[in-house]
């Protein structure tokens, strides 16, 4: 299968996949004064900046997490963090041929490269966040040191799910420029299609509500966003402290292994005249 | 060592020329097709046996495909019918130091581009002095390459690149840039190779070098194989037909022309004392002007201005990018002038070489030899012999001072 022999051929040039990525990140904070403390500088800003506007001024409400937490940005940064890694992956990885034009027209390589470092590159800065985040947790006296394997897996199924959104954007970025505008703005959608700076529970509210809104299958419709898995399996174990529901995990890694193989294969068919196109 | 390095089996190439690029969805989903273009045929019905351990040239006037035939030997284009086998490590050169990363230092840059073309970091780590040493960079390497000049650019790029032990190594046109010693080393090198039993495939322009270093030369007309066979007829039959393409011969130069010719130097003079022509004296003011036309918009265009001896001595050469301003575009017709303020060459004559290329030197749109010749006269209290003035004052003797005064 094609699949395969895709695969073989990225892990025959992983020396170069290596060297992609450490390119990626030292070229990130190149050149500015504080160099890699951005990284935890933006989610923090962010945080800051939501917690203010929706816990203060707008009171959204946290739910209860394990042992009695209660704590807006904890419970913001569960999600803010994939969500980051997530644009971060697909919105740079759209434009990463387009940026590499002259490497492509130039030289042979798996292009696939390209996008893989590139997704891998923000993965790198996903895990030191999370990181980050895991050692707050304990800070606040909350042991969520079990749960870091099945977080980590999650994580990288979500590295995968962005992959292939990433392969297929990529390319055909190439043939349409503005397909970026498209993703810009979508990505704005979703981003409050998730539940990350709100929780779910809201939308559940929502249906019991009084509103236009309340006749509809809201919540129904809500589960089909594959990131709602992935944000509130994440969540539900470090804030929540308990196993999150096999169901919407496994919707996920459905979507995650239908993105990476749609992905793969329009990249596979568009590839052959990236050189020529660019 | 037997069978050939490379087979290519009846391959042919598209391209698409886009009257109207149309890269909005917005545009294509109105029209209910992305783009307007016409199909290109830019190489068809290629049969062609590379045998191993041979240098193989390829000759073709500009566009002929011959740089697209290389990039399908590279696998960076895909020919869209027939086939093409390789046995052995392909290594191309198509222009030197792509793919370098502007913001990253010399050293990061050679550890990326060497495993671009194959090689791990610890083949790179044991290389790595004689990868630096080749390009003569030692004190710059830490530094971004966005500080680099463009033969420190291209000296790098070489040197990545050919020490990636290729079996089959393509050469695309570098012939034809650098200075001199720089051409020098990188002919060592291929030499090198041939005696390591390694099959190059070379693209130059300069004919001569094609003729004394090829084993079989083939030659590509519009996209197809005219002839392949020895270097010296295929060489012969190929200049004889392209007597047009030297411009510079029908006007009555002697000089060689070439270059893909969006830009053209039509003309250097040399002015001075007022007038056009004759003698000038030694640091007398004197301005070298060079005119231009330009049948399309060229952006960041460099000109360039070569003074040699008759003789092939190189005295000076002198580019807008380094040492003058790069307008980011020209078109029309026009001239630049290279004001010298004291002419400091000693009599004799001299041979101006001039070319326009593009910011980067790698692709060069009009470069004529010998396009102007001329005389410097000499001047009183000047030196003696040599090519240049230093302009030096010689003081009167000095005796040490008596200690203790
Ligand atoms: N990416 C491209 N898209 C469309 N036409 C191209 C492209 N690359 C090259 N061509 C055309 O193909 C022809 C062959 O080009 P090339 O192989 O560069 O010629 P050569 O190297 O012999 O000068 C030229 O007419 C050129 O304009
Ligand atoms: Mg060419």
């Amino acid at each position: 299968m094609s699949f395969v022999s895709d695969v073989r051929e990225v892990a025959r040039s992983r020396e170069l996949l290596v060297n992609l990525v450490r390119r990626e990140l030292r070229s990130k904070y190149k050149g500015t004064a504080l160099g890699w403390a951005w990284s935890l500088i933006n989610p923090l800003a962010t945080t800051a900046i939501f917690t203010v506007v929706f816990s203060t001024v707008m009171r959204v409400e946290p739910p209860v997490g394990v042992d009695g937490l209660h704590s807006y940005p904890l419970f913001l940064l569960c999600g803010l963090l994939s969500w980051n890694f997530l644009t971060a992956a697909v919105q740079g990885g759209q434009s990463v041929l387009l940026d590499n034009g002259n490497l492509i027209k130039k030289t042979y390589f798996p292009r696939r490269l390209l996008v893989i470092s590139h997704v891998a590159a923000a993965f790198v800065s996903y895990l030191v966040e999370m990181g980050v985040l895991v050692a707050v947790f304990l800070v606040f006296g909350v042991n969520v040191l079990p749960w870091t394997p099945l977080v980590l897996g999650l994580m990288v199924l979500l590295a995968v799910f962005a992959l292939g959104l990433a392969l297929l954007l990529s390319v055909v970025n190439v043939y349409f420029r503005d397909v970026a505008h498209f993703v810009a703005l979508f990505m704005q959608i979703w981003f409050y299609a998730t539940p990350i700076i709100y929780p779910i529970s809201l939308v559940e509210g929502v249906q019991d509500g009084q509103s236009w809104a309340a006749d509809l299958p809201l919540t129904t419709l809500y589960q089909l966003n594959p990131m709602v898995g992935f944000v509130e399996s994440v969540r539900d174990m470090l804030y929540g402290g308990q196993l999150p529901p096999a169901g919407p995990v496994l919707y996920a890694l459905a979507f995650t292994l239908v993105s990476l193989w749609v992905g793969n294969a329009v990249f596979a068919r568009l590839q052959g005249r990236l050189a020529e196109e660019l | 060592m037997n069978g050939p390095a490379i087979v290519v089996e009846d391959v042919a190439k598209r391209f698409r020329v886009y009257h109207e690029r149309n890269q909005s969805l917005k545009i294509a989903l109105m029209r209910g097709k992305r783009a307007n273009y016409d199909e290109f045929w830019a190489l068809q019905d290629i049969d062609l046996q590379i045998p191993q351990g041979k240098t193989f040239g390829l000759v073709g006037h500009n566009g002929s495909g011959k740089s697209t035939l290389l990039k399908c030997l590279a696998k960076i284009l895909v020919p869209d019918r027939g086939r093409i086998t390789a046995n052995g490590k392909i290594s191309a050169l198509l222009e030197l130091g792509a793919g370098f990363h502007a913001e990253l230092s010399g050293r990061d840059n050679v550890y990326l581009n060497g495993s671009i073309l194959g090689l791990t970091k610890r083949d790179i780590d044991a290389r790595f002095d004689d990868i630096v040493g080749f390009a003569g960079l030692e004190q710059f390497i830490d530094s971004p390459v966005k500080n680099y000049s463009s033969g420190m650019y291209v000296r790098l790029g070489f040197s990545v690149a050919i020490s990636v032990d290729p079996d089959i190594l393509m050469v695309d046109e570098v012939l034809a840039v650098g200075d001199e010693e720089f051409q020098r080393r990188c002919m060592e090198k291929f030499q090198e190779f041939r005696d390591d039993g390694r099959t190059i495939v070379v693209v130059s322009h300069a004919l001569g070098t094609m003729r004394s270093m090829c084993d079989e030369v083939a030659w590509l007309d519009h996209g197809r194989l005219l002839a392949v066979g020895s270097p010296s007829d295929i060489v012969d039959e190929y200049s004889g037909s392209s007597r047009h393409d030297q411009v510079a011969a029908a006007d009555g130069d002697t000089g060689a022309r070439w270059g893909t010719g969006e830009l053209q130097v039509t003309g250097v003079e040399l002015v001075h004392g007022g007038g056009v022509g004759g003698a000038v004296r030694t640091g007398e003011p004197a301005t070298f002007r060079l005119t231009w036309a330009a049948h399309e918009p060229v952006a960041k265009p460099v000109f360039a201005i070569d003074i040699d001896t008759p003789e092939g001595v190189s005295v000076t050469s002198t580019a807008t990018r380094d040492a003058g301003p790069v307008p980011d575009v020209l078109e029309g017709e026009g001239h630049v002038d290279l004001v010298v303020p004291r002419l400091p060459l000693l009599p004799g004559t001299y041979v101006v070489r001039s070319w326009a290329s593009d910011v980067g030197g790698l692709h060069v749109y009009d470069q004529r030899d010998k396009v102007l010749r001329f005389d410097v006269a000499p001047a009183p209290g000047r030196e003696q012999g040599g090519l240049v003035t230093l302009d030096g004052a010689w003081q009167p003797p000095m005796r040490p001072h008596a200690p203790g005064r």
